[in-house]
């Protein structure tokens, strides 16, 4: 039992668990799932849903911070992305083919690459601080995807690019699939090959790792650019839920959920010391945060208040001053307790 | 003693760790290329349009920027010291939501001000002091700043609140001539003694030396018995107040509060201190570069106004670009670290 409380993904899971029973309190048939159409429905489900494009960020989120990078740019990529494959819709002559959704994805998906590229060569080529390199891409991006919807909310109807966001496939919601296929992806990759030892070789010590032979280079390049692809993806989620592009709003403050999702879950924002799962946990906490708000019955705009105090708190918690204080909190009162149990 | 007067001389430079210092004559380089950055896309407006030659488009470049000059002024500090805020622009917002508020139930406009200032002043406190004491880095402690700041703009109101008090709108149709015809607004006489101040604390004070100290090594300004925590903690005090000041004149400027009001902004602070000159990772750069990183800023929007095919959006893809160009101009003139 004590051991459980020790494992680094001990409170995140409690707080997730908190904040459901506090949901079931208040929504008795808050965790209860049912079918209807073939498909799965319930809370949970709408939570694993809406929150896909968040975990999806936060995956590729979880690695490139593990190289003690940051990767600002991922909102604006979500706006390009999106714009990019609904304007290719709009414009072809068959919006409504299937070989159109394709091209209309990979379209995004190479967007993606390209930009992942790009923030990767000014990181590890050109040696820019992470938050400044991806920076210029976050005030840009914005502007691109306004260039290329022409300013104007592009909308879509095609069944086939429709389903990314908002289908279902065996009772579950495509998204909730993409995202775990993702997750796994990620997971094998880095879990059972040398991949994720690199990377967090690279977080703790760039130059030390260059010196062991280490190519920290490809390695910076390949997790900006796969946190780029999980960007575009979830663009694609998030402008394929609502058929519609909209630069301006499409992945609003989503590197800001992104990153304090990877933080709740106990990844140090220092770089060397990552986990995916923690970061799945922190994330359905932020999105479980966000359906809690609306349970309660509190002003959905109050969301950002809560969010801000849990940044807040989860990074004092980790902070090793912080912890220093609590043990000698905790290390006072002790001797008083034995006294009562004395008595 | 004789060392720290010499310290105060602006020309001559306290010794800095290698790892951060310019080369030679090119400490000036990055504001001197802002400079003619500046001077060059003036003579090129001048050349395309005839009424782009005048000395209150030139003006009206102070005027339409009073609040991104206060907000870069304090941004300046900051940036110097090695660290980032990226609260500044939800901080705007607040300041503007508490004053439309206040003022709307009756308030005294000195009495709203003096507690939006307060306000500002406080929260980027509150900033300073958890980066300080708690060892968490400045960009997440700002995040949440900016998530709190910009939550709480919500909370107050979803709606635009219009300023109709006497001051405020005084001060919104107030101009000040000067002679030829032209004029500025109150507002950037009060930028720009704010940014006097800011030079002289920053070159002429013990406060400001040690702000370069910081950024230029830390541990070293720590070791030479330097205030370090202090000032690091009043700096982002400093970048608060900064933010509320600039929220007060964005209320003159726009008279009213709206929630969704200077989102990005903080990119824009940032954008117009790199441009202007100021080293990312801290220790180098110039208040004064910072103005002129907002005047491109500001030249960038006028050329675009003044292009009617351009589309608004060009801004951001221009300030991006301009970003990019200078990071890497800071590249070129900064040693290579590690």
């Amino acid at each position: 039992m004590k051991d459980l409380f020790k494992h680094r993904l001990a409170w995140p899971v409690m707080a997730l668990a908190a904040l459901l029973l506090l949901n079931q309190v208040f929504r008795p048939d808050f965790l209860s799932l049912r079918m209807q159409d073939g498909h799965l429905y319930g809370s949970l489900i709408d939570i694993m849903r809406n929150g896909a494009p968040t975990i999806l960020i936060a995956l590729g989120m979880t690695l490139v911070i593990a190289t003690r990078g940051i990767d600002l740019s991922v909102g604006a990529v979500v706006a390009i992305a999106g714009a990019a494959s609904c304007a290719y819709i709009a414009a072809s002559p068959d919006p409504g083919s299937p070989v159109t959704a394709a091209v209309a994805m990979l379209i995004a998906v190479f967007a993606g690459l390209a930009l992942g590229a790009w923030n990767g060569f000014l990181v590890s080529t050109i040696g820019v601080q992470p938050i400044i390199a991806t920076l210029v891409l976050m005030t840009a991006g914005r502007g691109i995807a306004q260039l290329i919807t022409g300013g104007q909310i592009v909308s879509v109807s095609n069944d086939h690019y429709k389903a990314i966001g908002a289908g279902y496939f065996f009772t579950l919601p495509i998204s909730i699939l993409i995202t775990a296929a993702v997750f796994v992806l990620a997971a094998v990759l880095t879990r059972r090959t040398a991949l994720g030892t690199l990377i967090e070789a690279v977080g703790i010590n760039p130059v030390a790792s260059r010196l062991a032979g280490l190519r920290s280079r490809n390695i910076i390049w390949t997790v900006y650019i796969f946190s780029a692809v999980c960007a575009a993806v979830a663009g694609l989620m998030i402008s394929s839920n609502v058929t519609a592009a909209d630069a301006n709003n499409a992945g609003l403050y989503i590197e800001m959920d992104a990153i304090l999702a990877v933080v709740i879950g106990g990844t140090s924002l220092a770089g060397g010391r990552y986990t995916l799962v923690g970061t799945v946990v922190g994330a359905f906490i932020i999105q479980t945060l966000t359906t809690t708000v609306y349970t309660l019955g509190i002003p959905p705009e109050v969301t950002l208040v809560f969010k801000a105090l849990v940044v807040l708190t989860v990074c004092l918690l980790q902070a090793p001053k912080a912890r220093n204080l609590l043990r000698s909190l905790k290390a006072a009162p002790k001797p008083a307790a034995k006294e009562k149990v004395a008595v | 003693m004789s060392t720290l007067s010499t310290l105060s001389q602006p020309s001559v430079k306290k010794p800095k760790p290698a790892r951060n210092r310019l080369r030679g004559g090119a400490r000036y380089a990055p504001t001197l290329s802002t400079v003619g950055l500046f001077l060059a896309m003036f003579a090129v407006g001048a050349a395309m349009y005839p009424s782009f030659l005048s000395g209150q488009v030139f003006l009206n470049l102070f005027i339409d920027n009073t609040f991104l000059i206060v907000l870069a002024v304090g941004m300046t500090f900051v940036i110097l010291t090695g660290g980032i805020d990226l609260s500044v622009g939800a901080v705007v917002a607040l300041s503007m939501m508490v004053s439309a508020t206040l003022l709307q139930q009756g308030w005294n406009a000195g009495a709203v001000i003096v507690l939006v200032l307060m306000i500002g002043g406080g929260l980027g406190l509150l900033m300073g002091l958890i980066i300080q004491y708690f060892d968490i880095q400045p960009f997440i402690v700002t995040l949440a700043g900016m998530f709190l700041a910009r939550g709480l703009c919500y909370v107050i109101s979803l709606d635009s609140i219009p300023v109709t008090e006497g001051f405020f709108t005084g001060m919104a149709q107030a101009q000040i001539p000067l002679p030829g015809d032209l004029f500025v607004s109150p507002g950037v006489l009060l930028a720009l003694a704010i940014v006097a101040i800011a030079f002289f604390v920053l070159h002429h004070t013990r406060f400001g030396r040690t702000v370069y100290a910081i950024g230029g090594n830390e541990h070293s300004a720590m070791l030479m018995g330097l205030a370090v925590t202090r000032t690091k903690v009043l700096v982002y005090a400093l970048s608060g107040l900064c933010s509320a000041i600039a929220g007060i004149l964005f209320s003159f400027y726009s008279l009213s509060g709206y929630s969704l009001a200077a989102q990005g902004m903080e990119l824009d602070a940032i954008a117009a201190v790199v441009i202007g000159g100021t080293l990312l990772t801290g220790g180098t750069g110039y208040v004064l570069g910072s103005v002129v990183g907002v005047l491109v800023l500001g030249i960038v929007q006028t050329f675009i106004a003044y292009d009617g095919t351009l589309s608004s959006w060009w801004t951001k893809i221009v300030i991006g670009g301009l970003l990019l160009v200078f990071i890497l101009l800071q590249r070129l003139f900064a040693r290579k670290t590690g």
